[in-house]
Order: C-alpha cells, then structure tokens, then sequence
C-alpha cells in the first residue's frame, strides 16, 4: 500500500498564502475540476441534465453560475469547466459522467490546474500589470481567458473589484504564483 | 489589430494564432480519381491577394475558437469574422 501525501500545486502540503496592504494572494488547492463539452446535436440535451445535475442552468457566454458547491463557467462555444470542492467531489468527472451519459463529454482537469485567488481593493493594481483583461470593468460572474505570465490562464470576478481567481496550468504554478507576488510587492 | 470577436466581442490580435488561407477549409475528397492532383493543389498552391483575404485565426489565449477572418492585406481593415465552425458547416464539412 502506497503512502502518498497530497501536495499543493507550489509543492507543499499545506496552501501558501501572502498578505499584501489591502491584497492576499492564496493558494487555492481544494477544488475539484472537470470540463464538460457537449456533443454535436446533443446540445439540448447536455444543457437539460446539466442543469438537472448543477441545479442551474449552464452559463451563458463568458460568464459563471454558481449553486450549491457547484461553480461553472464558460471556457469556449458549447464547452464549460464545473468546479466543486475537492473533499465531496474527488470523484467530480464521474459524477458528471453519470449526470450527462453520452450527451457530452467529460474530462477531469482536477490536477491539471492551479487557482491563486486575489482578494483586496488593490488587485486592480496587480492584474492590470500582469495581463489584458479589463479588471475593472469586470462585473461579478463574469469570465475570461487571458495570457499572463505568459501562460493562459481563466481569470473569475468572484465579487466586482475586490474578489478575482485566476486559474493557471498547474505545471507552471511556481511561475505564475511568482509572477503575482512579485507584482504585488512592485505596487501594493 | 483588434479582431473582433463573434462571440466575445473586440480582443486583442496577440490572443490569437495566424493560420493561413480559409480555403485550408476545403480539404479534398481522397477518394476521388484526381485526388493527388487537388491535395497538390491544396497544400502548396496560394493566392497572395492585395487586397480583401479570407484567413483563419485560431483564438489561443481566449476560448480556442477558429475564426474565419476577412482582412484586407493592404490596410489590415477587417470587415467580417465568423467562426469558422459556422462557415465550415455552411459548405456541408465538419460532419
């Protein structure tokens, strides 16, 4: 029987937080990912047992819904990313298999991904440094894809100007964790 | 160059990856009798157009959509994006 112990996506076994004057920047490693993409003609039907799963209908273009643990956000035509916590979702991928049958397709993306959520009045003044997304006139639910760090990465308003996630690929989170503190500490 | 977007409105051309010509979309038959002669065709033979050019974009740091892009090469004017799912199925392809 192997012993293995969960690491945080930055390696360690316990999430990495920083504060910064009106910023905190932490590590967010306890959700669970899968990504949902409906089948050609199947669209309907994705939608129906989506929403019959989530509770919510799925969101409409650039945004994200939330209900219950569950969070779901647009990431490109007919194709969503559901996030829900890791401890009563592990399995997250499987359940959603069994919620949409062969109407889409799902794919665990758990540990394909890290999430920094930037909390304060002062993360305007850090993303606007760091990528293209107009932060500021970003409205709460609202998502989008940006490069930063040079990475891809969805960026979340969670709460308009004080609550944002970025999700990056997880094998560059020592790049992207770097790339936010180092901003931070230029301008907070 | 701001490419603007079908769904997501006007985004900054670095999010977005040059392919070349749209007609790459019509790839030919293999089957047919002269498919060598139209696979010739398709992978080596371009119009190079001053002028209107109907290109494909693929949006990298965005939602990864192909785009079908109509830019004019002379002024980098661009009058139309679609998706080019849309105009692939609008011609009978990506069954």
């Amino acid at each position: 029987m192997h012993d293995l112990i969960p690491i945080t996506p930055l390696g360690r076994t316990t999430a990495q937080i920083d504060r910064f004057k009106g910023l905190q920047i932490s590590e967010c490693p306890d959700w669970a990912l899968a990504s949902l993409a409906a089948r050609r003609n199947r669209e309907g039907d994705t939608a129906t047992a989506a929403e019959k799963f989530l509770g919510i209908p799925l969101p409409d273009v650039a945004t994200c819904a939330t209900a219950g643990a569950f969070t779901a956000f647009w990431t490109g035509p007919q194709q969503w990313m559901i996030e829900a916590p890791h401890d009563r979702h592990e399995d997250l991928a499987a359940q959603l298999k069994a919620a949409v049958g062969d109407a889409a397709s799902i794919t665990e993306q758990t540990d394909g991904w890290c999430r920094f959520d930037l909390q304060g009045e002062r993360c305007h003044d850090v993303l606007e440094r760091l990528c293209n997304a107009d932060t500021r006139v970003m409205a709460q639910g609202q998502v989008t894809r940006t490069r930063l760090e040079h990475l891809g990465c969805f960026l979340i308003c969670r709460t308009k100007n004080s609550h944002f996630s970025v999700i990056g690929p997880r094998s560059s989170a020592g790049s992207l964790y770097h790339a936010l503190t180092v901003a931070a500490t230029s301008v907070v | 160059m701001i490419i603007n977007h079908p769904l997501l409105g006007p985004r900054d051309a670095q999010e977005f990856t040059y392919l070349g010509d749209a007609s790459l979309i019509d790839r030919p038959d293999w089957e047919a009798a002269d498919a060598q002669e139209q696979f010739y065709e398709y992978a080596y033979l371009r119009d190079n157009p001053a002028g209107e050019h109907r290109e494909l974009w693929f949006h990298e740091i965005g939602d990864r959509s192909w785009l079908v892009v109509t830019r004019n090469t002379l002024t980098h004017e661009i009058t139309s994006v679609e998706m080019a799912r849309d105009v692939a199925r609008s011609k009978g392809r990506s069954k």
